[in-house]
């Protein structure tokens, strides 16, 4: 029997999944944080963050990346770092949307856009589909590349809503059907050394599924 | 009573682990944190000549550089102790060089960019002197072990082997390779250490509380009373966090001379040198056979990496003298000393990768009988341990193996190599069985009511992913018959009673049969009307008798079917089953996803895992995630994992054995049985990359 399985027209053809997945992304409310700046230093620079819907004013080390920005200067420490070299994908976050690798990206380079980590998923303390989706299929064993496959995982569900192909795509001009071959070949940026890999797959289908229509 | 122990409920840690909650080593938000980076030798054997630090120590933000030269007292290295983890590790104890990334600075920074620019500033001069790096040159120092690294004869011998040999109608005689593994878990090693007065507290990453806190303590030269560990989420193990390293070490050093805390996290880098790693191995397997595939004869010797200075002796034959009976026996192991950095256990050290070969010899000599690999397994079932001569606790190979063929259609291969062209693709298929050592290590456990239906568990146990928490809490639930939702499980605290820690797939087992200790004790005095609120029991376990008068082990058998590129010899999995036998379950849910990840690496070792030495340096090559490879979503297909129900009254009284190794446990040589099946080429050298499959297609 063929694995292909659709995620759907029902759910990636229509709006409604991009009000789910996307819609995490519009925060209603922004509010200003100031973090004590070392602003007495010389040669940092001053830059202003949206993340998880909080403006953080910002005065660093030029050299400081998103993903050590978020860690040791917002105390947002649910986004790892697993390599720090952009090959395992534990401190992916979603920059206006779209999935990158935080550690490859300099803080400063990221003033202005909107900025969601693993912290920023969840309304309170109802989990984000995929979140539940994740605890639900056991698609995690250590968890310390979790934060960073389900900011990916939401990511790339939006990247097949928009039509994006991928390596595994059968028809590049057709809007990507979502199989499980095709999650796998989008999720490959995210390692998972405990290798949860058939329960990330599960859970991002049921997560898929489970969405209202 | 409710029934909740094996229930496949949800882990009660995933809404932390989803959510970003769940606090590891590097994400202490302590006020005033410092941050360390190490700087690492550049050299495998030698010593340092001059090192200067100047340029280091101007950087802005800079707060301190620490070497040999000003490295505080720390307690010498001991080659062996009972418990070698709880052995100081000091660090920057002198100029000697012993090994390739050995630590060799340490810059404290108000920033982490400043520590890392700083710590590459530094400028070393080292007389480098001659070592030796390859396990299979000539001249290299080979040792012959009376134990391996868990006090087991490193050697046994029964019968007459060659004679065995010289008169079988039909024999194998193979050699085969692996190479240096890494762990590589996703958490880098990291440790943050603050000091209030004389107390130190250090978050690591780490398997065994109780190891890492009598180690920190002797290598400060401080009393445990003075020392408190805390691991409460550790991302990943494997057996690469059962030490410290030197993050842990520096990270408290250098927070008592700065007075405030401090915090050291390896780079991926780093890790590869750093801390332990599989050593690589060579394998030879004999087996002698009558001609209805009855052995007569087995043998497996083994070579592999130590250093120099440590003595590791991974238990690579330990399996073949329980698998399969025959009359004629014979296992050897020694060692290379190599000046490469030291090795340790990884996941199921000895049968991960003894497996690899005595499993793969097997399917060999089934081609040789012509008979089926499945068939001479259940032909050599011996009904008592072979070597021992004691009785199995439990045996259930059998029942796996015929589960597991009728599950995955084994009766629809051919036995032909070469017969399964799909289009592109070369299909075969391949078996292994998996046996894997149980093992009971001393536990204590505290339960305490905290109300008529809330309780909470203490002890110093780890949950590096198992589903420790979550099994604790089952535990509690079912034996004091309380809401799961009431159980606080407390862990990874070195002021909590001490266990074993994660190591050895002894935890669950172990840690949870002192805490049925301790619930069943709490239950009694409830029952007779006291409390309950505030009412507490310690429980115990110890290996009693039963590990000596039983061969303890837990069993499986992997099937797996490859498809092989027949013009590139690229490899692909296509589908894999495991079928277990891990005594009682405690959670369905967390153990399957145990025995997968156990089984993906073994598909792992036989495809992708390898770091190859460079043998002018002395060091590894490929030390990052984009070049030593290990599986990612793409490579892994449809893969299940079925436990059979089963409960070894033997084991503990929770009748359950160890789960977390037993997946890798010839996962990877039922890969390369269905690999030859496929196309033919038997590749002996692991992993099996294309460049070795190629000349068998042409």
């Amino acid at each position: 029997m063929s694995q292909r399985f659709l995620l759907s027209r029902r759910l990636l053809g229509t709006t409604a999944l991009a009000a789910v997945f996307a819609g995490r992304f519009a925060h209603a409310q922004s509010r200003e944080i100031q973090i004590a700046a070392a602003s007495d230093k010389p040669g940092n620079i001053d830059m202003q963050l949206d993340v998880n819907g909080e403006t953080h004013k910002l005065s660093l080390d030029p050299r400081t990346t998103l993903l050590d920005a978020l860690r040791d200067h917002m105390g947002l420490t649910g986004t790892k770092k697993g390599c720090d070299h952009g090959q395992c994908g534990a401190c992916t976050v979603l920059i206006n949307g779209v999935r990158m690798n935080s550690c490859l990206s300099l803080a400063a380079a990221r003033d202005g856009d909107k900025i969601t980590t693993i912290e920023g998923l969840a309304e309170g303390e109802k989990l984000h589909p995929m979140q539940a989706a994740f605890v639900k299929a056991d698609a995690f064993q250590c968890g310390f590349c979790t934060p960073g496959q389900i900011c990916s995982a939401v990511g790339m569900v939006a990247e097949m809503q928009r039509g994006a192909p991928s390596a595994a795509s059968m028809d590049f001009d057709a809007k990507p059907v979502g199989s499980v071959e095709e999650i796998r070949e989008r999720m490959s940026g995210n390692i998972c050394r405990c290798s949860a890999y058939p329960n990330i797959v599960a859970a991002i289908v049921a997560a898929s599924e489970g969405a209202p229509t | 009573m409710a029934r909740i122990i094996g229930e496949p409920i949800d882990r009660i840690d995933g809404h932390a682990k989803v959510t970003g909650r769940a606090i590891y080593a590097a994400d202490d938000k302590a006020s005033k944190l410092a941050f360390g980076a190490i700087a690492t030798a550049t050299i495998a054997t030698g010593e340092i000549k001059s090192i200067d630090t100047n340029e280091a120590k101007q950087q802005p933000g800079v707060l301190l550089v620490m070497t040999y030269e000003n490295a505080p007292e720390q307690a010498p290295w001991v080659a062996k102790a009972e418990d070698p983890f709880a052995r100081p590790k000091p660090q920057f104890a002198d100029k000697k060089i012993q090994y390739f990334g050995q630590p060799v600075a340490l810059v404290v920074a108000e920033t982490f960019e400043a520590a890392r620019e700083a710590a590459a500033l530094i400028k070393i001069d080292y007389a480098v002197t001659k070592g030796s790096f390859d396990l299979e040159a000539p001249g290299a120092e080979i040792r012959e072990p009376k134990a391996d690294n868990v006090g087991k004869a490193a050697a046994s011998k029964i019968g007459d082997i060659d004679t065995a040999m010289r008169t079988a109608a039909v024999t194998v005689d193979s050699t085969y390779k692996t190479p240096y593994q890494n762990h590589n878990q996703m958490e880098p090693h990291a440790s943050t250490a603050e000091w209030t007065g004389n107390l130190l507290t250090v978050r690591t990453a780490v398997q065994l509380v109780e190891s890492a806190h009598q180690c920190i303590a002797a290598t400060l030269k401080v009393p445990p009373d003075q020392v408190e560990v805390i691991a409460e989420f550790i991302g990943g193990g494997f057996g690469g966090k059962l030490p410290v390293y030197g993050d842990a070490i520096l990270a408290a050093l250098a927070a008592r001379e700065l007075k405030r805390p401090v915090k050291v996290v390896l780079t991926r880098q780093q890790m590869f040198h750093v801390t332990t790693h599989r050593g690589a191995s060579v394998q030879r397997v004999r087996l002698a056979a009558a001609k209805d595939g009855t052995l007569t004869g087995i043998a497996h010797e083994s070579l592999a990496q130590t250093a120099r200075a440590d003595d590791f002796v991974e238990p690579i034959v330990a399996p073949t003298r329980s698998l399969y009976a025959a009359p004629n026996r014979l296992t050897a192991q020694r060692t290379a000393v190599l000046d490469l950095p030291i090795p340790g256990s990884m996941r199921a050290p000895g049968e991960a990768i003894g497996l690899l070969a005595l499993e793969q010899a097997m399917d060999e000599l089934a081609v040789k009988l012509d008979m089926d690999p499945i068939e001479l397994r259940l032909k050599n079932e011996p009904k008592e341990d072979p070597e021992k001569h004691i009785p199995f606790s439990t045996r259930n190979l059998v029942p796996c193996l015929q589960q597991g063929a009728e599950r995955f259609g084994w009766n629809k291969r051919n036995a032909k190599p070469g017969s399964n062209r799909q289009g592109q693709w070369l299909v075969g298929m391949g078996v292994a069985s998996a046996i894997r050592g149980n093992i009971l290590r001393k536990a204590e456990a505290k339960v305490t009511m905290n109300s008529a239906t809330s309780a909470t568990v203490e002890m110093d146990m780890t949950d590096i992913g198992t589903g420790s928490y979550t099994i604790f809490a089952q535990i509690t639930a079912e034996t004091l018959d309380i809401p799961l939702e009431g159980v606080t499980v407390k862990l990874g605290h070195s002021s909590y009673p001490i266990t074993p820690g994660s190591g050895g797939s002894f935890g669950a087992s172990s840690c949870g049969a002192a805490l049925l200790d301790a619930c069943k004790k709490l239950k009694a005095k409830v029952d007779k009307g006291e409390g309950p609120q505030g009412l507490t029991a310690m429980g115990k376990v110890a290996p009693g008798d039963e590990y000596k008068k039983f061969a303890q082990f837990a069993y499986g058998a992997h099937f797996a079917e490859v498809g092989v590129d027949a013009d590139t010899g690229e490899v692909r999995l296509r589908r894999m089953l495991g079928v277990f036998d891990a005594g009682r379950i405690l959670n369905a849910k967390t153990a399957r996803s145990q025995m997968i990840g156990g089984m993906i690496w073994g598909v792992s070792s036989a495809l992708f895992e390898e770091s190859p030495v460079d043998t002018r340096y002395g060091s590894f090559v490929n030390v990052d995630l984009a070049n030593y490879h290990v599986p990612v979503h793409a490579d892994i297909p449809a893969v299940e994992a079925i436990a059979l129900s089963a409960f070894d009254g033997y084991a503990n009284a929770l009748g359950s054995k160890g789960v977390g190794e037993l997946g890798i446990c010839g996962a990877g040589a039922a890969v390369a049985n269905a690999i030859y099946n496929a196309c033919g080429a038997r590749v002996r050298e692991y992993p099996i990359t294309l460049d070795k499959v190629l000349p068998a297609l042409s």
